[in-house]
C-alpha cells in the first residue's frame, strides 16, 4: 500500500468538510458567542434546565429506541408486498413541522406534559431508528443465526447473543441522532410542555431573541455544546469499542418471507407502529380537505392562488423547497460523503465530532451569527437565497456521516482477498462488491439528506427569504393567521411536504438498492 | 477500495452545488430598496408594483421572525444593516428600538401631515407611525349564545366564578400579544395588577406559548377550531379576518371583540442608519404613508392605518371593531418595567 498517497487522499477528502464547517457553522457562532461574552451584566445557570434537557432526550432516545426495533427488525428481516412503501412512510413524521405536528397532537386530545413531549419525541425520531438500524440488519449475514440456533440456541438468546452485538453500532450512531435531536428540541417543548417546561434550547432563544440577552444566551450555548461534545465523545468512542468486521450481504439474500408464526409477529408490528404513525397525519389529512363547502380540493387548488399572507403564490414554496433541498442534499453528500471516507480509513474522533456538532448547536444562535458573521464584502452573505441550502445542509450531513462511514468501514477487508485471491481484478472488486453495498447506503444518506432539508425549519427561518419560501416556513406563515382558508392552506401544504418526502424516500431506495431494496 | 470512486463522485456533486451558487443574484445597483420587517408583514401586488412604477425603485422584503425577533436581530445589525428600511417596532418596544445602538437615521416624511398627532410617538422621527392595531379579548359568539352566558364585558369579569376555566393567553415572555395583554392589566389595574393575575389563575386560565396555539388550537371560535375556551387574547380585527377567510359568505364573524379589554399597539417605521440606498429608503417611508399603502393595510395586514383621510373597506368596517378609548401607557412607562412585569407575571402565574 503506498502510504504516502493514501495520506494525500484523506488529506484532500478531509479539507472541504472542515472547510465547510469552519466556514459556515464555527466562524458565524463564534461570531456571536464571542460578541455575547463581550457584553456586562449578570448570567445565572438554570440548573433545573440543564438537568430536565438531559434526562428528557435521555428517557426519548430510549423509547425510540425501545419502539423503534421492532419495527426495524420487521423491515430489516422480511420480505413482504408494501416493504418498499412502509420504508418510505416511516420518514414522513420526521419532517413536518413540529408546530403541525404538536397541532395534531392536541387536536387528538393530548394533555400538555412530559408525558406528550416524550410521545411526540419518539414520534418524530422513530424514523431514525427504524430506517438506520434496518437497513443495516438487512444486510446481516443470515447463515450467522443459522449457526446460532444450530448450536441450541433459541430466539431470546440469539437475539442477545448474535443480533444485539452485531447491530451495535447501527443502534449507537442512531441513538446519538435521536439524543441531539431531543436535546436540542424546541416546538415540542414549548407547545406540548406548555410555558412551565424549558430546556437549554428554548431558554437560548428566551434570551438571544426575545429579551436581547446576548450575554445569557452565549454563556448557555456554550454550556449546550460542551454538553454535546461530551455525548459525541461518548457515542464515538462506543460506537469503534462495539464495531467490528461483520460480513455483509445484499438484501435480496437475506429477506424473506415470514413464515408461520412471525406472520402473526410482521403484522402485529405494522399495525400498531401504523396506528401510532398514522393517526396524527390521518388528522392532518382530514383538516386539509375540510373545507368551508364540504369535503373537497379547495384548500389545494387555492396553492395556485395569490394570497395575502405570502409575497408569492404558495405553490412556490413548493417549488423553492424542492430546488433548495437538491442543493442541500448535493452539499450534504459532497461534506459527509468526504468526511466519512476520510473517517472509513483512519479513526479521527475529532474530526466525527465537529461535523455532528451543527446539530447540538442552538439554531437562533447560528442564525444570529450568519446574520453578524457575513456582514462584509466579499462575504456579504446576507439576503442570499443560498444560505438556505447551506443552512440545511449543516443538519443533513452528520446524518449521511452516521450513515455512510459505518457501511464503508464495515466493508469486509477479506471479501477483497477472496475475491482477489478468485482471480478477480481490483477494479471487479469495486464494482461487484464494494459499490453495490455502499450505494445502497448511499441511497438511504442522500434520502435522509432530502427529507431533512425539506423539513428543516429552525435554522431556514433564520436565512429564508420573503420572496422564496420553503414549505415549512410557509405553513408557519399560514398558522399565524385567523380564519378557515389559513389553517386548511397550513394543512394542504403539510400534506404536500408528506407526500414530498415519501416519494424522495422512495426515489432514494430504489435509486441505492434498485430491486434489492424490494 | 470504493472510496477513491465515492471521492471522485463527491466532488462532481460538491462543484455542482458550487457552481449553482455562483449565480447568486447580489446586485448592488442602489435600485433597489430593502425592507427589513416581521413575519407579519404583508402588502398587495397591484399596491408593490404601483410604488416601483412610480419610484422607479424594486422593494425587496426580509421577513426576519415576530417583531421582538425581528428588532432584536435589526439592533444586532445596527450600523451595518441588512436593508434600508426596519418596519415593525411598535410602542411597546420603543424604548428598546430607541437605544443606545442608534438603529435609525431621522426622517421627517411629508405625508405625516395627514397623520393624527397622537400616533406620533418619536418627536426626532427615527421612527414614524405607519398603523396600529389592538389586542383585544375576542369570545366565541356561539358558545355564549349556546350556555345562555353573557360574555364578559369588562377585564375584571374574568375573575368571576362564571368565566372559571373559559379563558386561555398567551405568555407575555414568548408572545407579543401576550405582552401587549399583560401591560392592558397594568393600565387597568395599576399596582394592583398581580392580584388580578392571581386571581386569573386561581379560576384557571390556561396560559400558552403563542398566539397561533392559542388561536387556532385552544380557542373554541375560531374557524374549524376545536379547543375547549371561548375566550382568548387576540385582536380587535380578528373577526373580520375570520369572515374574509371564512371561503364562504358570511353574515356575521363566528366571534367578537370585547371593547374594553383592548390595548393599543401603534406599529412604526424608520430608515436604518448605514442604510445603502437612504434616498430609496426615505421613498419607501413616503409610500407607507400614502393612501394607496394606508388603503391596502386593514385588508392585507388586518391593522388600521393612521392616515385620517382614508376609508376601510366596507367588510373591514363592517366586522373589526374600532376601538375609541383603548388603553394605554406610556412608552418610556413600558420601556422602564418590561423586563421587571414579565419576572413579575412568571412568578405569580406560572411557577
Amino acid at each position: 500500500m503506498d502510504r504516502r498517497r493514501a495520506a494525500l487522499t484523506r488529506g484532500a477528502a478531509l479539507a472541504l468538510p472542515l472547510g465547510f464547517l469552519a466556514v459556515f457553522f464555527a466562524y458565524p457562532l463564534a461570531s456571536i458567542i464571542g460578541r455575547g461574552l463581550g457584553g456586562d451584566g449578570p448570567v445565572s445557570l438554570p440548573a433545573g434546565v440543564v438537568w430536565f434537557t438531559f434526562w428528557q432526550a435521555a428517557v426519548s432516545t430510549a423509547l425510540t429506541l425501545a419502539l423503534g426495533l421492532p419495527l426495524a427488525s420487521v423491515l430489516g428481516r422480511y420480505a413482504f408486498r408494501g416493504r418498499a412503501l412502509v420504508r418510505a412512510l416511516v420518514l414522513v413524521p420526521f419532517v413536518l413541522p413540529t408546530v403541525v405536528v404538536a397541532g395534531a397532537f392536541l387536536a387528538l386530545g393530548v394533555e400538555r406534559g412530559v408525558a406528550a413531549i416524550l410521545a411526540a419525541h419518539v414520534f418524530f425520531n422513530v424514523a431514525v431508528v427504524v430506517r438506520v438500524v434496518g437497513s443495516y440488519w438487512a444486510r446481516l449475514e443470515p447463515r450467522l443465526w443459522d449457526a446460532a440456533a444450530t448450536l441450541g440456541a433459541g430466539p431470546a438468546a440469539r437475539f442477545r447473543t448474535v443480533t444485539l452485538p452485531l447491530l451495535a453500532p447501527a443502534l449507537a450512531a442512531s441513538a446519538t441522532l435521536v439524543f441531539l435531536f431531543c436535546f436540542t428540541s424546541f416546538g415540542v417543548i414549548l407547545i406540548l410542555g406548555g410555558p412551565a417546561y424549558a430546556t437549554l434550547e428554548t431558554e437560548i432563544y428566551n434570551a438571544a431573541a426575545r429579551l436581547f440577552d446576548l450575554r445569557t444566551a452565549a454563556v448557555l450555548s456554550l454550556v449546550q455544546l460542551g454538553a454535546v461534545v461530551v455525548v459525541l465523545a461518548v457515542s464515538s468512542v462506543c460506537e469503534r469499542r462495539l464495531q467490528r468486521s461483520v460480513p455483509l450481504v445484499a438484501e435480496t439474500d437475506r429477506l424473506r418471507r415470514p413464515a408461520g408464526r412471525e406472520r402473526r409477529w410482521v403484522a402485529a408490528v405494522l399495525a400498531l407502529s401504523g396506528l401510532g404513525l398514522a393517526l396524527p397525519l390521518a388528522a392532518l389529512v382530514e383538516r386539509s380537505l375540510d373545507g368551508p363547502g364540504g369535503y373537497g380540493l379547495g384548500f389545494y387548488r387555492a396553492l395556485g392562488d395569490e394570497t395575502a399572507v405570502l409575497l408569492v403564490e404558495p405553490w412556490r414554496a413548493v417549488l423553492g423547497s424542492l430546488l433548495f433541498a437538491t442543493v442541500a442534499t448535493a452539499l450534504a453528500l459532497a461534506v459527509g460523503g468526504l468526511a466519512s471516507v476520510a473517517l472509513a480509513r483512519k479513526r479521527a474522533g475529532w474530526v466525527d465530532v465537529l461535523v455532528m456538532l451543527p446539530l447540538g448547536a442552538s439554531a437562533v444562535m447560528l442564525g444570529f451569527g450568519f446574520v453578524i458573521a457575513f456582514d462584509d464584502p466579499p462575504l456579504d452573505l446576507r439576503g442570499s437565497p443560498w444560505l438556505v441550502p447551506v443552512a440545511q445542509s449543516l443538519v443533513a450531513a452528520p446524518f449521511v456521516v452516521r450513515i455512510l462511514a459505518p457501511a464503508l468501514r464495515s466493508v469486509d477487508e477479506r471479501l477483497h482477498e477472496a475475491a482477489a485471491v478468485l482471480g478477480a481484478s481490483p477494479a471487479r472488486v469495486r464494482r461487484e462488491i464494494d459499490l453495490p453495498l455502499v450505494l445502497r447506503a448511499l441511497g438511504v444518506a442522500a434520502g435522509f439528506a432530502f427529507a431533512i432539508s425539506l423539513g428543516e425549519f429552525g435554522a431556514t427561518v433564520f436565512v429564508a427569504r420573503a420572496d422564496w419560501p420553503t414549505v415549512p416556513v410557509a405553513i408557519f406563515q399560514f398558522l399565524g393567521r385567523p380564519g378557515a382558508v389559513n389553517q386548511g392552506m397550513a394543512a394542504a401544504l403539510a400534506v404536500v411536504l408528506m407526500a414530498l418526502t415519501a416519494a424522495a424516500a422512495l426515489a432514494a431506495d430504489w435509486a441505492g438498492g434498485r430491486r434489492s431494496a424490494l | 477500495m470504493p472510496h477513491r470512486l465515492l471521492l471522485a463522485l463527491l466532488t462532481v456533486l460538491l462543484a455542482l452545488a458550487v457552481a449553482g451558487c455562483g449565480g447568486s443574484d447580489e446586485d448592488a445597483a442602489p435600485r433597489e430598496v430593502v425592507l427589513v420587517t416581521h413575519d407579519s408583514f404583508a402588502l398587495t401586488k397591484p399596491v408593490r408594483r404601483a410604488f416601483e412604477r412610480e419610484s422607479g425603485y424594486t422593494i425587496r422584503i426580509l421577513k426576519t421572525g415576530d417583531a421582538v425577533a425581528a428588532l432584536n436581530r435589526a439592533l444586532l445589525t445596527a450600523g451595518k444593516p441588512e436593508g434600508d428600511v426596519f418596519f415593525g417596532a411598535d410602542n411597546n418596544l420603543l424604548t428598546r428600538a430607541l437605544g443606545e445602538e442608534e438603529l435609525f437615521e431621522p426622517y421627517e416624511s411629508p405625508q405625516l401631515a395627514h397623520v393624527d398627532g397622537e400616533f406620533v410617538l418619536d418627536d426626532q422621527h427615527r421612527l414614524t407611525p405607519v398603523d396600529h392595531g389592538e389586542v383585544c379579548l375576542n369570545t366565541d359568539r356561539a358558545y355564549f349564545e349556546r350556555e345562555g352566558l353573557a360574555p364578559p364585558g369588562r377585564l375584571e369579569d374574568l375573575t368571576d366564578e362564571r368565566y372559571r376555566g373559559l379563558l386561555v393567553v398567551e405568555n407575555p415572555a414568548t408572545s407579543t400579544p401576550g405582552l401587549a395583554f399583560l401591560f392592558a392589566t397594568v393600565a387597568q389595574f395599576g399596582d394592583r395588577w398581580q392580584e388580578f393575575w392571581a386571581d386569573l389563575r386561581a379560576n384557571d386560565v390556561l396560559v400558552v406559548d403563542g398566539w397561533e396555539e392559542a388561536y387556532t388550537q385552544r380557542f373554541s371560535g375560531a374557524a374549524g377550531g376545536e379547543g375547549g375556551r371561548p375566550i382568548v387574547v387576540s385582536y380587535a380585527s380578528s373577526p373580520a379576518a375570520e369572515v374574509v377567510f371564512a371561503g364562504t359568505a358570511l353574515e356575521r364573524a363566528p366571534t367578537a371583540v370585547v371593547a374594553e379589554s383592548c390595548f393599543r399597539q401603534v406599529e412604526l417605521a424608520g430608515v436604518l442608519r448605514g442604510a445603502r440606498n437612504e434616498e430609496g429608503a426615505r421613498a419607501l417611508v413616503d409610500f407607507m404613508l400614502s393612501p394607496a399603502f394606508q388603503r391596502d393595510v386593514p385588508l392585507s395586514m388586518f391593522v388600521f392605518p393612521v392616515r385620517d383621510d382614508v376609508a376601510l373597506p366596507p367588510v373591514f368596517a363592517e366586522h373589526a371593531l374600532t376601538v375609541e378609548q383603548p388603553l394605554e401607557l406610556p412608552p418610556e412607562e413600558i420601556g422602564a418595567n418590561r423586563d421587571g412585569w414579565i419576572r413579575e407575571w412568571i412568578d405569580v402565574v406560572l411557577r
